[in-house]
């Protein structure tokens, strides 16, 4: 078995590979449940005591094809997914005397010598003649296109950026995916045959109505935009930026050029978003990381072991019940971060504490770099454009359980509509959409 | 895709994975529940006069947190009523008509009494017979079972009475508690047997209470040996295969395989020492109908790898493999050789070497606080034992040393027709 190593990864592997010895010890491990809760909390719902059953028995191929048959993205979610609240959490040795069965892993040791390797373990199914454009070529879009070429159909990917992969190609803090290994699966994915149209913005290159016009069905997987500024002084200054450009950054530079050694970095927001770029910014050597936070650790989006991970480094501060009011700079430079302090207010009807500013609370963070992690933007231009199609308060796409919209022949999951979670759920959705598809596809063929 | 359809003595099955004739064959229930899993077929549990078993049946081996590498029993045959299990093979055959239904029998030994069993057995329209020499706890006291087994009289004798009523084919199970089981298998082969099955349970105490000084189980203070299967067993069960495979009076006779098979690579192993099917019985106990998935899966993509066609092609490819003693060669040299970036320093190649093989491994404190150990290459005389104790993948390995000698087998030397290449203890 060759090595898959991926030779990018510039600070390091948070999981990296398996040797064969590692993954049968490890197989060996697993107490092989029946009707197992690590598959019932996979949104895939990859079958893993069989995977890992069939990388006990080397039956390298079979295990593969258990997990990509589930979740064709099964590569990249082997490194990506929080299996720590997904299927390791799951793990019913977290009850025995045991730690959980490293799932991730074993599954990026059974993914990897096809995935990585570019062998094909799928075909086309028998052409039926039909057409399906996908909007965006991220997991949903990847996702919903194999499932659908898979099933016979013709599927034609539209992707507004040079490159395919989404989030998994642009967005994920390189020490858990680099942009080398989304972008070789990505092709893996495609060698089944469907077409890619990238640098191609639907709404702009091509029009939502001419793809309703000239497709039988049409899948919506755009995802979530950027990260709009906040609206308070100082956004124009050197040094402030969108955590996911600073995360994309490191992606395709040199670590030299994205240093950040002596530098004082703070990162506003609670979420995931927020924690890979305070863990990316200790990694890059920056003497001091604060995390801005509007509440208490109770109500942080990011899961507990990113936080951990974070806090592990030394050099992070979690700055709670804080709010950032100004952006403080010199010569067109950051030079510090100035916030006040909020405490919470007596709960409401719901339970829900709300916050409020104390007053001549005001401090500043003495930092050189700003990167706000504050939540994607949601496409509401360009859904407004779509007639007839019913988007919520929030922005998201409003989809019943198959990512039906309230429109004919439209689609739509993925971040878009669940208003952004992870990888695998998008996969998930993007597969189910696809089997939906067909289905009404079927029905107006066989009326 | 390879064709996993096998033909064993006439009785065809849609692929070689059967259960084996034990508590997973007990009802139709189950039968059915299998083969909808995947299994090729089923060896009924043993039908016969109905019997009464006791509470506490089953005792295990663990050995290092790993749960059942061994099981023993003390259950007896079905003690369900026959015409409820007639019923039920008629039933399982009515809607599984392309599955193997095997049925495994045992009654005294009085030739009316096996010829109407066999003829209610085909009635119920079974596609083959296994005739139980193997059971060797509880009905061997009866003088049924391996009673019958041990003897190859006894043996051949019941295999004529049951084939003078059969019309299908019949398989003759055999007991492993013999000195010799090819004895046994030219009985069954002379008294007719179309194939023969191995290895029943093997004479066994699983292990004893040290509180109580009760053996397991345990029935109210007390036990009685048991017959014992599971993964520990395979190295005998794949001995007796080969040998009946390699003995020139029952070369070729179909074999079905028995003993520890818990997956498809155990499954080949069989295959390559001449069975045709396998049965299967502590896996399924341990996990489930489910574990067939695999063996199926993985077996098929074994034999694509390997360009094979058919499991019959893999059938017997080992038997050629195994030679007696006095015909291997003693100039095949090999020796141990450390791959010291992989050694983690344990040091336990050296224990092992040093007190329980040949003093050919040395070793001392390194400068990092583990154990520095390397190969005395004049002292070695390739026995495995290093690489066979190494937790560390591939970091022993043996290798073939090249020697000016031609090869030598004792035969050769002991008739002074060949000459050995030096050895280690020439150096002493």
């Amino acid at each position: 078995m060759s090595e898959h190593s991926a030779s990018s990864y510039k600070l390091g592997e948070l999981k990296p590979a398996l040797s064969r010895n590692e993954a049968l010890a490890e197989a060996n491990r697993c107490l092989f449940c029946y009707d197992a809760p690590c598959t019932r909390a996979c949104p895939t719902h990859i079958d893993v005591p069989k995977f890992i059953k069939k990388i006990a028995s080397e039956n390298l191929k079979g295990s593969a094809k258990t997990i990509l048959e589930a979740n064709i993205l099964g590569a990249s979610c082997a490194r990506v997914c929080p299996t720590e609240v997904l299927c390791e959490g799951a793990c019913v040795l977290n009850d025995l005397h045991d730690k959980p069965i490293k799932i991730g892993r074993l599954q990026r040791y059974a993914t990897d010598p096809f995935v990585m390797e570019g062998t094909q373990l799928f075909q086309a199914g028998e052409a039926t003649g039909k057409k399906v454009a996908i909007v965006g070529g991220g997991p949903a879009g990847l996702a919903c296109a194999h499932e659908l070429t898979l099933l016979g159909h013709e599927a034609v990917v539209f992707e507004a950026q040079a490159r395919l992969g989404g989030l998994n190609t642009y967005g994920i803090a390189d020490y858990k995916l680099d942009i080398e290994t989304s972008l070789k699966e990505v092709d893996w994915v495609q060698s089944i045959g469907f077409s890619v149209r990238t640098n191609t913005r639907i709404g702009q290159d091509v029009s939502m109505s001419e793809l309703l016009a000239d497709y039988d069905a049409v899948f919506i997987g755009v995802g979530l935009g950027s990260i709009p500024t906040l609206g308070m002084p100082g956004e124009d200054l050197a040094g402030y930026e969108d955590a996911l450009v600073f995360i994309d950054t490191l992606k395709h530079q040199s670590i030299d050029q994205v240093s950040l050694k002596g530098q004082r970095v703070a990162v506003i927001g609670g979420g995931n978003t927020a924690i890979d770029a305070v863990s990316q910014s200790a990694s890059l050597g920056a003497e001091k990381v604060y995390m801005v936070y509007r509440r208490g650790r109770e109500d942080m989006g990011a899961y507990d072991h990113e936080i951990d991970l974070a806090l592990s480094k030394g050099t992070v501060e979690i700055v709670y019940m804080a709010q950032p009011t100004e952006i403080l700079g010199e010569g067109g430079k950051v030079t510090g971060l100035k916030c006040v302090r909020h405490r919470l207010k007596a709960a409401d009807a719901s339970g829900k504490s709300g916050i409020e500013v104390i007053e001549d609370s005001d401090f500043v963070l003495p930092v050189d770099r700003v990167f706000r992690a504050t939540g994607q933007a949601k496409y509401r231009d360009f859904f407004a454009g779509v007639d007839g199609l019913e988007v919520d308060r929030s922005g998201r796409v409003v989809v019943d359980g198959n990512g039906k919209t309230s429109i004919d022949k439209l689609w739509a999951s993925g971040d878009c509509a669940n208003g952004g979670k992870e990888v695998v759920n998008a996969v998930a959705e993007g597969k189910a959409a696809a089997q939906h598809i067909h289905q009404a596809l079927e029905a107006k063929t066989h009326g | 895709m390879a064709d996993l359809k096998v033909n064993i003595a006439g009785i065809e099955s849609p692929n070689p994975f059967w259960l084996a004739s034990a508590p997973p064959a007990n009802t139709g229930d189950q039968v059915m529940r299998a083969f909808d899993a995947g299994w090729g077929g089923a060896v009924w549990k043993t039908l016969g006069e109905p019997i009464v078993n006791t509470w506490s049946r089953y005792g295990a081996l663990d050995l290092n947190g790993q749960k059942m590498m061994g099981l023993n029993n003390i259950e007896l045959i079905t003690d369900r009523p026959l015409e409820v299990n007639f019923r039920e093979i008629a039933e399982v055959k009515k809607r599984y008509p392309k599955h193997a239904v095997i049925v495994s029998l045992m009654v005294e030994a009085k030739r009316e009494a096996w010829h109407e069993i066999v003829k209610r057995a085909i009635d119920a329209g079974a596609d083959g017979l296994e005739l139980n020499f193997g059971c060797p706890h509880g009905m061997s006291e009866r003088g049924m079972g391996s009673a019958v087994g041990q003897v190859p009289d006894y043996t051949c004798q019941i295999t004529e009475w049951a084939k003078e009523a059969s019309t299908i084919p019949v398989l003759v199970k055999l007991t492993p508690n013999i000195t010799d089981v090819r004895f046994a298998a030219r009985a069954a082969k002379r008294g007719g047997a179309d194939g023969v099955s191995l290895i029943n349970t093997i004479n066994s105490i699983t292990s004893v209470d040290l509180d109580t000084f009760a053996p397991r189980p345990t029935v109210s203070g007390y036990s009685s040996h048991g017959g014992y299967c599971g993964p520990a067993v395979k190295p005998i069960a794949l001995n007796m295969v080969s040998e009946i495979a390699r003995d020139p009076e029952t070369a070729g006779i179909p074999i079905s395989g028995i003993g520890g098979i818990s997956n498809w690579r155990d499954a080949v192993e069989f295959f390559l020492l001449g069975a045709t099917t396998v049965q299967v019985c502590t896996a399924v106990m341990h996990y489930g109908f489910r574990i067939v998935e695999d063996m199926i899966d993985g077996l098929n993509n074994y034999l694509d790898e390997k360009g094979l066609a058919n499991v019959h092609e893999l059938c017997g490819k080992s038997v050629g493999h195994i030679r007696d003693w006095k015909n291997l060669d003693l100039n095949y040299v090999v020796r141990a050789n450390i791959d010291q970036n992989k050694c983690i320093g344990c040091g336990l190649c050296y224990t092992a070497c040093n007190d329980g093989a040949h003093q050919a491994i040395g070793a001392k404190p390194a400068d990092n606080g583990r154990t520095e150990v390397w190969v005395i290459e004049e002292a070695c005389v390739g026995c495995n034992l290093c690489s066979l104790v190494c937790p560390v993948e591939q970091c022993i390995s043996m290798q073939q040393i090249p020697v000016d000698a031609e090869p030598c087998s004792w035969e050769q030397y002991s008739s002074g027709k060949g000459k050995l290449a030096p050895r280690p203890q020439d150096n002493h």
